[in-house]
Formats: structure tokens, sequence, C-alpha cells
């Protein structure tokens, strides 16, 4: 049973929040050897790690920050070891494909402001991910279902993508196996720094914690002002379309269409600003299965067997947050949008920075610092 | 194609609600997936091949009335159409999205009712997904709309109303089952028996003991049935029974399971609508207004995707929503169609006495609810009942996050084999309610649709 | 295995994996198949094992079959036409196959 760890309501460090940045962290602590709780809410919540897209990417990312650019990379490159020593902690494969990926211009003057963007970024970042640009007969050669409105794309050899629904079980299953108490159904609802450490409050009960990491997610938004951090998140939808299962035809992702291994081919991903809304509307699903029969005309006859609309947790800049607490020594912030590509890296310089307290330079640009004043705590 | 009313089913409350909304001339459209009009229960009334035949019996025929009343009623009846989403427009109305084998199409409507019906109640057992293996009303969907019956030894086993009528319509058609496997619990007599004195009075009584004697004439019944598996290598050969104790093998080349019939919510919980867990059916039903009105204004429910009550309740359910959706059209005639409501009230009422009852009686075991751990919940994705306890047992919240760790209920099917099956097996094990436990999140498409017919949703978009 | 009860007033042909058949106007496709003797409709593309109609009435996504060179149709809702052209067996589909769709 999840009670039964060794560490239940007093431990070293509380991790709140269940989706994959928590449960990556939380992970990452446990096998440095710290005694975790793992505070979780219910089976309904927004939790972007049931809805996300999969990708491992770094294709475009960082171009106004080449730190984050670099910390994408460094993530991507150390999924391999992660994904490896995950799948021996949980017996879960992850299906982890690093083959490239491709972004797909449906006109020229897209892919040209596509190629040009990607220069960009190579010339804040040299040392980062190359980024080919491929016209249509040599996206053609390597995909031969290609259609003629795609006049051509951009591709980098370091992207790729994972089961991402089977890494969030491997991650529940490698935490639990590592000993960590977790405590679903708990949403925490206030938190109160003592002389050494937090009182954490949720309805099924108090916990006290040395430490604590706010993994929340949107609900991060609420809890860092309690500890004297901010975490300025909002909701940004993205709705996703899944087909019937399909032999596999497609060798690497695309941006927005990727083949999972289990053969279902999925569409994405609007962004859209609507708030706490995970609904969804024909006119987007519309427009993102629109877009798929351009890129794949046969696509077109494949059966939509499901859809759904998830919320990203978006910074105003839409760059990760890692904070440590100036009033509230203990207390750290850990949030960012791609939960999935950055799992690697929380895993192991996340977790480490938060273990020894030590904050590395790779990531100091990450601050909510960067948006202004930090409130002071509650 | 828009329009003031759009029904979604043409069953017995889907018609009749057609048919009272029509009165007021108000534009009414009914889609319905099937071919044929009359839905499960006069599934082919108007030109199925056994319609001259009593073999169906006479409840069956008094659906041909009702049939004919629709075709007359000026309803725009849109078969082979299946309803993939509502949605509510910015203006008080709903956008329907509607989808033939050809195409996809969002037409707008001021109101809408669902009026969808009911599904066999998932029947877990080892082996069931073994070709041969099928539910009692697939058989008799075959029954009513090809007359084809079963050949070679068939087993009809559970429990249920259904169970009856099947067994009788195949002894009048001189198919002799294999045997019929009763089990209904031996202790749900005792609890039924509060409710007897409704059961004499409703019109259940009589037909339910003519079909008995008819049933017991014809095939060999075997009550006290704990235990069923369908046994055979990639397709039936047989089906071993746990009856009173005793362990024992039928060779069979078909069997037809039911646990009895719950309503179908995907449409109406993806369309927003609150459902309540009814301990008395064991199914989420939707919190309805008495007007048959959901908790999305201007949504309605009738029939048994309202709560199971059959078809004649369906029908009244079906004239009142009708009736409810003109006083909202013009409030100011209300008062002219009292008689029609009260008539149509007091049959409800008449309908539904003795339901309690057969409630009670026919309320499915929990182990044909809830299987052992090696047995498949979810057909589409393979997931055993074992995978879902295990992950239970390691803090799994509920039937969203057992999707996202199991794929239980991301098939092709969207939870409408496993769904049930999923929030019981929570609340048994957690020691919540069904009601907590909720069910899995539904969403719309709530049927496939494909890739390019969901793009051309998109392109009409842009035309307007 | 199924039989008729009456005969069929009017008939057409149908060819189930390439062998031309008579089945009735009215039937479905799996009505169709299930004369025939034929339960194994399809295999899943999961654990390859063979599945044949199970609630006859949409449900279930168990009786999927390929109609007219379309994969995956539920042969319980679609109804016989003269020349209709059903395979069974299959899993996954290739994405070729939607050619015709
Ligand atoms: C449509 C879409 C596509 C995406 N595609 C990709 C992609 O291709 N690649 C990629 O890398 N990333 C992708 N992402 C992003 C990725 O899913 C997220 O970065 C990641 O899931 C965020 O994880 P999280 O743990 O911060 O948040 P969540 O997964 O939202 O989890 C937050 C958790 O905190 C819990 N919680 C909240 N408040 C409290 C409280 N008070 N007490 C206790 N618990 C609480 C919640 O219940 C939840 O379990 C995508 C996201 C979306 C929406
Ligand atoms: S038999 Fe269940 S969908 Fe056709």
């Amino acid at each position: 049973m999840a009670g039964q760890s060794r560490c239940g309501n007093d431990c070293d460090i509380a991790v709140i929040g269940g989706g994959v940045v928590g449960l990556s962290v939380a992970y990452g602590l446990a096998s440095r050897g710290l005694a975790v709780t793992l505070l979780d809410e219910g089976d309904v919540a927004y939790r972007a790690s049931r809805g996300n897209f999969a990708l491992v990417w770094v294709q475009g990312k960082g171009i106004d920050l080449p730190d984050y650019a670099r910390w994408t990379m460094g993530s991507a490159a150390a999924w391999k070891n992660f994904a490896e020593t995950l799948r021996r902690d949980s017996g879960i494969d992850l299906a982890l494909e690093q083959r490239g990926g491709l972004m797909a211009c449906l006109s020229e003057r897209e892919l040209e402001d596509r190629t040009a963007q990607m220069s960009r970024l190579h010339n804040a970042a040299p040392d980062c991910a190359n980024v080919e640009t491929l016209d249509h007969r040599q996206i053609k050669e390597l995909l031969p279902e290609i259609g003629p409105d795609v006049v051509g794309g951009t591709f980098c050899r370091h992207d790729g993508h994972v089961n991402a629904l089977r890494l969030f079980g491997a991650l529940h299953e490698a935490c639990l196996r590592r000993g960590i108490a977790y405590r679903p159904n708990a949403p925490v609802e206030a938190l109160v720094q003592m002389a050494n450490g937090f009182r954490i409050a949720t309805p099924s009960g108090e916990i006290r914690a040395r430490r604590l990491v706010l993994a929340a997610g949107l609900g991060n938004a609420k809890l860092a002002p309690l500890v004297g951090l901010a975490a300025p998140v909002r909701p940004q939808r993205g709705q996703v379309m899944v087909t019937e299962k399909l032999a596999p035809f497609l060798k690497f992702p695309l941006g927005t269409i990727r083949q999972t291994d289990e053969g279902g081919v999925m569409l994405g991903d609007s962004k859209e600003e609507v708030g706490f809304d995970t609904g969804s509307s024909h006119q987007v699903l519309g427009t993102i299965a629109a877009h798929a029969v351009k890129v794949f005309p046969l696509l077109a006859g494949a059966q939509i067997v499901r859809s759904w609309g998830a919320l990203r947790v978006m910074s105003p800049d839409g760059y990760p947050i890692y904070d440590r607490s100036v009033s509230c020594p203990g207390a750290y912030l850990v949030t960012c949008h791609s939960g999935v590509t950055l799992a690697a890296a929380h895993a192991s310089t996340i977790a480490e920075a938060i273990a020894t307290d030590i904050w590395p330079d790779a990531i100091a640009a990450f601050s909510a610092r960067r948006f202004g004043d930090v409130p002071a705590a509650a | 194609m828009n329009c003031d009313l759009l029904i979604i089913g043409a069953g017995p409350a889907g018609m009749a609600a057609a048919i009272t909304a029509r009165q007021a001339g108000i534009s009414v459209v009914v889609a319905d997936e099937n071919p044929a009009v009359g839905g499960q229960v006069y599934r082919s009334v108007e030109t199925g091949p056994l319609v001259q035949s009593d073999l169906l019996g006479a409840d069956y025929s008094s659906g041909r009335e009702l049939a004919e009343v629709f075709a007359a009623s000026g309803a725009q009846h849109q078969s082979g159409t299946t309803v993939f989403m509502i949605e509510r427009t910015q203006t008080h109305g709903f956008t329907i999205g509607l989808a033939t084998s050809e195409r996809a199409r969002m037409v707008e409507a001021r109101h809408v009712l669902i009026a969808t019906g009911a599904l066999e109640r998932p029947c877990p057992i080892p082996g069931w997904t073994l070709p041969g293996v099928m539910t009692a009303g697939a058989a008799q969907t075959l029954l009513k709309s090809s007359a084809i019956a079963p050949e070679g030894p068939t087993i009809l086993a559970g429990s249920g109303p259904l169970l009856s009528v099947l067994a009788a319509q195949y002894a009048r058609a001189g198919v002799k089952l294999a045997a019929v496997l009763d089990t209904t619990p031996r202790g749900n007599w005792l609890k039924a028996l509060p409710h007897l004195p409704g059961f004499l009075m409703s019109p259940y009584l009589l037909k339910g003991l003519k079909l008995l004697r008819e049933v017991m004439s014809a095939h060999r019944i075997i009550r006290h049935v704990s235990a069923l598996e369908a046994v055979g290598e990639g397709q039936l050969s047989g089906v071993s029974v746990v009856a009173s104790g005793r362990t024992f093998m039928i060779p069979a080349t078909t069997l037809l399971l039911h646990q009895g019939v719950v309503p179908q919510v995907n449409l109406a919980m993806a369309s927003g609508v609150a459902h309540v867990w009814s301990e008395a059916r064991l199914a989420f039903e939707p919190a309805l207004a008495p007007d048959g009105e959901t908790t999305v204004p201007g949504l309605f429910i009738a029939g048994d995707s309202a709560g199971i009550g059959g078809a004649q309740a369906a029908q009244a359910r079906g004239l009142l929503a009708g009736l409810a959706i003109l006083d909202r059209i013009d409030p100011a005639t209300r008062a002219s169609r009292q008689t029609q409501r009260s008539r149509a009230e007091a049959s409800l009422a008449r309908s539904l006495r003795g339901r309690a009852f057969l409630d009670a009686l026919y309320r499915p075991a929990p182990q044909f609810r809830m299987p052992a751990d090696d047995v498949i919940i979810c057909r589409c994705e393979d997931v055993t009942a074992g995978d879902v306890r295990r992950l239970i047992a390691r803090g799994t919240q509920g039937p969203n996050q057992m999707k996202a760790f199991t794929r239980a209920g991301m098939g092709p099917c969207q939870g409408r084999s496993c769904g049930l099956t999923l929030t019981e097996l929570f609340a048994k094990q957690t020691g919540r309610s069904p009601q907590q436990v909720g069910h899995l999140r539904l969403r719309a498409p709530v049927k496939p649709i494909t890739v390019g017919q969901m793009a051309g949703l998109a392109d009409a978009e842009q035309r307007d | 295995m199924f039989r008729r009860l009456l005969e069929p007033s009017r008939q057409v042909t149908i060819f189930v994996n390439g062998q031309a058949l008579i089945a009735a106007v009215g039937d479905t496709v799996a009505a169709a198949l299930l004369l025939t003797g034929n339960t194994r409709f399809r295999h899943t593309a999961k654990s390859n094992s063979p599945r044949g109609p199970y609630c006859g009435m949409g449900v279930c996504f168990d009786c999927l079959v390929t109609i007219n060179g379309e994969p995956n149709r539920q042969a319980c809702l679609a109804l016989v036409q003269e020349g209709m052209e059903i395979m069974t067996g299959a899993a996954a589909p290739k994405l070729a196959a939607y050619k015709r769709a």
C-alpha cells in the first residue's frame, strides 16, 4: 500500500503535486536518499501530465533565452539514460524514440520565417541543436505519405517522443518502489513555516516536512505566495485528438502529428487562452484536423476515437520557473511547460540542486525575479 | 437544416416527443444512427421480416402504430446519422454535430432532446471476449431485423426481464436453447418482497407469468447460477457453470449474456449534464427536472437514457419532454396542454409501478459486475480487473487517473464497456460510494468520425 | 452459428473475403457474416486475439470489418448492399488502406 513507506506525516521533504514535474523531482530526491512525501489532488484535477503531446522536443526552444535552449538540449540528451533507469526502477518501458523531429511548413512564407528563426536561435546558442531546412522532395524521401501542400520543413535530429502516459505511470511506480509516501486526495490548502520546517494542511490531515517543493502545476500560483515565492502561471488550453490504431507509418514525430508506439496517431495541439476550461470545440478540432489532412492526405480516412482538452502550465514568457525562497528557507518552486522534455533534467539537476541546496548556474536564469518583485511570505 | 428541436434517437421516447412537438408546428429533426425508426425495442418495426407475425409479442406490434404516427408527423427523420457532439452556442442554443458515413456537419437547434436509450450492462465474465459470446440484446436485434436465430447449442445466461422475453420469442420460433442459466441471486427475492404490492398492480405481473410459462415449457432452466466462464480456443466451445454449488460444463457455440440494461450516458455526460448514481439500479442517471430538463438549460433527456423504465415509460417521458419544450417556446399556451400532460404523467406513473420490484429482483450479483483479477474488463484495451485493483492499491485516485495508467476506457467504445465496472471496482476497494468515485470523463466526439470529416467542420466554418 | 427463420424476400450478392455470398436486403453486415458461420470478424491491435460482434448495437466496436476498402467499419450498423466487398480478420490498418475512403 502507498501509505506503508518509511515516511508519512513527518518527512525530510514534501513535494506538492503529482504530475510529471512533481513525480520527476520526487523520484530524483528519493534516489538521493531523502525521505519524500508526495501530495496530490484527487481524480478530477487540472493535470497536464494526462493530456500532453508527449514530445521530447528541442528545435525552436529558447528563441529569446539561450539558457533555455541549453537546458532543453541537456535534458533531451539525458533522456536515454533517464528512460533506462526508470525502466529498471519501474518495470515499465517508455517507448522513447529520438530519431529526429520535423516541423512541416505549408507555405514558402512559413518555411522562410521558420528557417530564419532557427538560424537566429543557432546564432544565440551555437552549442545547441542543429536544425536543417528540408524541401518537399527531401521530406518525401523520409516520409513518402507526405502531401503536396507541404513545401518543406525544419528537421532536428535531437527531437523525439515517448509514451507520455507510460512515463507518468512509470514515475509513479518508481517513486513507490523507492519508498516515497504517496498521499493522493490531499489537495494542499495551507502552508505555514515553523522553527524547523513546514506545516502542510490538507483535508485528509496535516503533514510536517523539513523542506518542501512546490510542483503543483497551475496550483502553484496560489501556493507560492504562502512561502515567499511567486508562480505567475496561467492555463493555456491545448486540444488534441487521437485516431484508431494504424500500422506504423511515421518514422519520427512532427510537431503536431505523431504516431504512438501503440499505433494511434495524435493530432495536436491548439494554443488557447480560455482560462480554466478543459472542454473542446469543433472549430478548433476541425482546424487541427484540416492541417493534419494537408500534411498527410490519407489520414482523412482514419477515424478519430478520442479528443481532449488539457491546460498547459504557462509562465508569462513560457519558460520554466525554478526558485528557492529567501524569506522561507527550505521552500522551492519547480514549474514549467515542457514537463515531459524536461523530466530528465528535473530528476537529476533540479533534484540535486534541491537536495544539496546548491543552485547551479545552469538554472539561475529561471528565477521568477525576471518577472519583477517576489512577494514576501504571507 | 437548422431547427427548433433536435431529437437524438428514434425509439419510443424520441418518436413520442417529435409527434408532440410537431402538434404545435415547430420544426423537428430526429437523428438516429440506425437505418430505420424504432430504437432497440421497436427495431425494424416498420419493415422488419417479422412485423406480420406474432412471434415478437403484442408489445412489439404496438410500436407500429407509433411509428406510423411519427412518419406522418412532419418531423424530419435523419436515419443512419450519428450525433457525435453537442455544443452550446452563445445565444442559448446548441450546435450539434451530425455524421453520416459520407460527411459530418454542424446544425443549430434551439432545444435538444437526448433519447438515446439504454445499453446492456457490461457482463465481464472469464472469456466474454471470445467470438461466439454475445449479448442477449444482440441476438434479439438479429431476430427483429433479420429473423435470424442461433443454430447449434446455444446458452442464454444472466438475469433480467429481457432474458425471459428472448427465451419466449425463441420458443415461439421453435428455437430450442441448450440451457437458460439464471444468475438471479437467491437472496434477491427476499429483498424484492417489500416492493411486491406495486408489482402486483403493474402490467408486468401477467406478462411476466405468461412469459415464464412459455419459457419453462420450451427450455431447460438452471437457476441459482453463481459463476459462468466462456471456454474455447479463439472461439467459444462451451460454458463452465457453477449452480447451487455444483460445477459443470455445457458445450455451446453461442453464449448470450445479459445483466440488465443501463442508460446510455456518453452523449449527455460529454455535453456537461450532471449525473447521479442510482444505488437501486446500479448505474449513473442524469439529474433531471420532472419535465426532463437536464442541468444544461434547454437540453432534455427522455426514455431509458433518463433512467430505465421500459418502452411505455419512455413514450410517456418523451411526450412530457415534448410538452415541456413547447412550454419554453410558447409559455402563453401552456395551459392548453394540461390535459395531455396529466394523461402522460398518469401513464408514466402506471408504467413505473412495479419497477422497484424488478430492480431489486434482477439486481446483478457482485461477481458478475466486479469479476476476478484475471478477467478482462476493458475489451478495447485488454485491461483486466487485476490491473485495476493493483493500481487502486497503489493509490490511484479514480477512473480518470486509472485511464492514464492502464488505458482502460481509451478505446473506440469510449468506456461504454468498462465505465461502470471501473467505478464499482473503485467504490468497493476504497469504501467510497460510486457517486464519490464518479465516472470516466467522457468527451466529444462520442462516436468516431474521420479526420477528414472533422476537417470539413473547420472548412464550413470558414465559408460562413 | 445462426440460421434464418424465414426465406428472405429480396436478395443481394456480397463478397466476403473474395467469396460471393447471398444476403437479404435489410441484413446488417454482421448478420450476413454470422449466417455463414463466421464469428471471428477481426483481431485486436493490442494482443492479436480474435473478436466478433458482442453488443449488436454499435456500442462495443468488436465487430469491425473492412467494407469496400474502408477499414474498421462497424458491421452491426452497416446494411448489406449489392456488390459490397467485406474483408474480415484485419488488425491495425495501413495508412494506404484509406486510399479508397
Ligand atoms: C496539450 C498539451 C501538450 C503538451 N505537449 C507536451 C510535449 O509534447 N512535450 C512536453 O515536454 N510537454 C508537453 N506539455 C506539457 C507537459 O504536459 C507539462 O509540462 C507537464 O505535465 C507539467 O507537469 P506538472 O506536474 O507541472 O503539472 P500537472 O501535470 O498539471 O500536475 C500538477 C499536479 O499538481 C496537483 N496539485 C495542484 N494543486 C495542488 C494542491 N494544492 N495540493 C496538492 N496537489 C496539487 C494536481 O492535482 C496535479 O496532479 C503539453 C501540455 C499540454 C496541455
Ligand atoms: S457488435 Fe458491438 S459495435 Fe457492432
